[in-house]
């Protein structure tokens, strides 16, 4: 039984997978399997039609249609009238546009950076058998349950100077205290960073933590018995153990950077003046405020070019390597 | 026998289908109207609709113009069409009515003689594409007006200002007493506006229409819009510490006297009646700043979308009509502190303010405003410049007026 699910499951890894039992061999392989490629696992290929149809319809599809239309000049209603790079000079030459990249270049960076360490952390901690370990996980993971725009506006509330953290310090007595980093050009960003981890880092945590437990105890002891420090431990074999975690935590952090949008609305709305603005704010507004199409679909198309930067490279690596081997 | 039966029952369907309109039909409407002066006087709308045997859904969007436009549009756009919905009138509805989504009103506007009644005329021109009307107005309101908070002058210790400069000359007495000389609230579109009312009250008419109408780039790189932005300037400075986002926070900032001043459209008028406060008594109004009192013929519309349901299409023309009504436009604009479209109404009970615009209305001191003259993209680019400006005291004046220029060159 177990001999069919492995073969099924591929027979590239079969024949390399060198202690296997010579039942294995491509002889009988040949034998057991359906006459065809096409025809192979068919429920399975049925099954994921309709999401291959919507990869390539709509997402594809799309894609191709909004990086086409980003070369004309369509304002409010799509049209095909080409400019060039027109839209593309303009969007560079926008001081918002400049500005809403920078805000995501920190903002990504120190949300991918906090949001792992963090997250890392507090798995570390709970995974310390500790008691009430349930309570803890709730309490932390809970934020996630709130959507972006509930948690912008408790921040916007908590770090609001007239009625937030500020006036309630201030009330207990340190007059010149001053916390008010969503009305500051200069901080702005940060602030939005604070109510990003704070609702974002429980995520991370309880990936991390099931990464953490699926780690042979075994491990752990064989650690022990070689005088190991723990910190080591962590750092040298368990961290490099949670490389699959990682890279599942990774592509979901980084998604929710690049798309970040309904946060700053809640919170800021892309002030004080644009001070907070971001890219996929700069495509709803100039869609649909601007009633400029062409200048927002010119602007989507560097964020996907950003991505693709990213993530070409990256794909290339992880798994160009592995055909390879 | 059957044949007689039939024909029956065709006369009977036929009579159903001819009875539809006349039986209450619903017809959503859409705005931005959501703050307590508008909601309340959307409710006049509403009841005056209703009176006339059909249905007012209504479908209104928190977050004014900015948020609401894109939901109309996509919905007139993706195939799902109200029927009718708020724009200012101007250009905001152009590409739609130009995609042939709207629908043409100008059969209803001949028989309802909307040409002689409405007034000033330019509201109407604004409705008209091609010389088909697309959309009715429902009432003028102008940006430029300075509302003053009587009370926090009191406390300062000082006169009410009778103009804008004199209440950039208290702004120090007012900001030791603890109150933020003008509120200007952190949504993009305020800072854009009370800029172009600077504009036209510091600058002046001509100067107004010179840069958004002719677009002359080589004037608004010159000395006469250089005074624009030095009191610009000024503003952004006494607008220090207003920490609110929406118009009306920042209005409610002066109701309560926390702030001096605010440069807002008569729509504000609507928050101070809500709140209890008297013209005159507990807030003073100052038209074009005080310095240029002539006002701007924006406003508000309704557009209706084109539907294929007779019923509903019938619907329509009753809101148009209902709306243009002589006791509709009443009840309506009182509540919302704007003043009626038509010439021929009498608003005995209009409070100071609004008889100070009756006036300047019937002197004919009009001009254009920018919804009428720029596109929409051009109105967002100032308001990222604006925006920026007045929350980044590093920008300079030179550097802001630089960047004006280039949007007024490519503006269209």
């Amino acid at each position: 039984m177990r001999e069919k699910l492995v073969r099924s499951a591929g027979e590239g890894r079969i024949r390399a997978d060198k202690t296997a039992p010579p039942k294995a061999s491509p002889m009988t392989d040949d034998q057991t399997r359906p006459p065809g490629r096409l025809l192979r696992n068919l429920n399975a290929k049925i099954a994921s039609l309709p999401m291959i149809l919507t990869a390539t319809v709509v997402f594809l599809g799309g894609t191709i249609w909004t990086v086409v239309y980003s070369f004309t000049n369509s304002k409010l209603l799509p049209r095909l009238k080409f400019v060039g790079l027109e839209q593309y000079e303009r969007l560079w030459a926008a001081p918002r546009w400049l500005v809403s990249i920078e805000n995501l270049a920190i903002y990504g960076v120190l949300s991918l950076v906090f949001s792992l360490v963090i997250g890392f952390l507090l798995a570390a901690l709970l995974d310390q058998k500790i008691r009430f370990e349930n309570t803890f996980r709730t309490i932390f993971l809970y934020p996630f349950a709130l959507s972006f725009i509930v948690t912008g506006l408790v921040w916007q509330w908590l770090l609001n100077p007239d009625h937030g953290i500020q006036s309630v310090v201030r009330g207990l007595g340190w007059e010149s205290f001053d916390f008010d980093p969503l009305y500051n050009s200069k901080i702005v960003i940060y602030g939005i960073l604070i109510a990003a981890l704070w609702q974002g880092t429980g995520l991370v945590m309880c990936l991390m933590l099931a990464g953490l437990r699926g780690i042979d105890e075994d491990i752990w002891k064989a650690a022990r018995v070689d005088g190991i420090p723990i910190w080591r431990t962590y750092v040298f074999i368990v961290i490099p153990m949670l490389r699959p975690v990682l890279v599942t935590t990774l592509v979901i952090i980084a998604s929710s950077i690049v798309k970040v949008y309904d946060l700053v609305v809640a919170q800021t709305s892309g002030g004080p003046g644009i001070a907070s603005e971001v890219p996929a704010k700069y495509v709803y507004d100039y869609m649909f405020h601007a009633q400029n199409l062409g200048q927002g679909f010119a602007a989507s198309t560097m964020m996907l070019l950003s991505v693709a930067i990213v993530m070409v490279p990256w794909a290339y690596l992880e798994f160009g390597r592995r055909r390879r081997a | 026998m059957s044949y007689r039966f039939a024909i029956a029952a065709l006369a009977a369907t036929t009579a159903i289908a001819f009875a539809g309109p006349a039986s209450a039909t619903d017809l959503e409407v859409t705005h931005w109207w959501t703050s307590g002066g508008e909601a309340a006087a959307v409710a006049e709308f509403a009841k005056a609709f209703d009176a006339t045997g059909n249905k007012w859904v209504d479908g209104a969007s928190a977050g004014s113009g900015g948020t609401a436009r894109p939901i109309m549009i996509s919905r007139i756009t993706g195939g799902d069409p109200m029927g009718a919905t708020q724009f200012n009138h101007g250009r905001q509805a152009e590409e739609l009515v130009e995609a042939g989504l709207m629908r043409d009103l100008t059969d209803i506007a001949t028989k309802g003689k909307w040409t002689e009644v409405v007034r000033p005329k330019s509201l109407l021109d604004s409705c008209t594409i091609d010389g088909k009307i697309y959309c009715v107005p429902v009432n003028i309101h102008s940006w430029q007006w300075l509302w003053l908070s009587n009370e926090a002058f009191a406390k300062a210790g000082v006169p009410v200002p009778n103009t804008w400069d004199e209440l950039v000359a208290a702004a120090p007495a007012l900001e030791k007493a603890g109150i933020v000389p003008l509120a200007v609230g952190g949504q993009p579109w305020q800072a854009s506006g009370a800029f172009d009312v600077l504009m036209a009250a510091v600058g002046g008419t001509d100067t107004f229409l010179k840069v958004y109408k002719d677009k002359d780039a080589e004037f608004a790189k010159g000395p006469e819009v250089a005074k624009v932005f030095k009191a610009a300037d000024d503003a952004r400075k006494m607008a220090k510490g207003t920490n609110v986002q929406d118009w009306n926070q920042a209005t409610n900032m002066v109701i309560t006297g926390k702030a001096g001043g605010q440069i807002m459209g008569d729509w504000a008028q609507g928050e101070f009646q809500v709140a209890g406060k008297e013209a005159g008594k507990d807030y003073s109004c100052l038209p074009g700043l005080g310095l240029n009192p002539v006002i701007a013929t924006g406003g508000d519309a309704f557009y209706f979308p084109l539907l294929k349901d007779e019923a509903k299409s019938k619907a329509q023309e009753v809101l148009a009509e209902t709306m243009l009504a002589p006791a509709t436009q009443v009840a309506f604009n009182l509540k919302k502190g704007s003043l009626p479209v038509r010439g021929d109404v009498d608003l005995q009970t209009a409070n100071d303010c609004m008889k100070k615009g009756l006036d300047i209305l019937a002197k004919g001191s009009v001009m254009p405003w920018t919804d009428q003259l720029l596109s929409q993209d051009t109105q967002k680019q100032k308001e990222d410049l604006f925006s920026e400006f007045f929350a980044n005291e590093g920008m300079t004046v030179e550097d802001a007026q630089k960047r004006f220029a280039d949007i007024i060159a490519s503006a269209d």
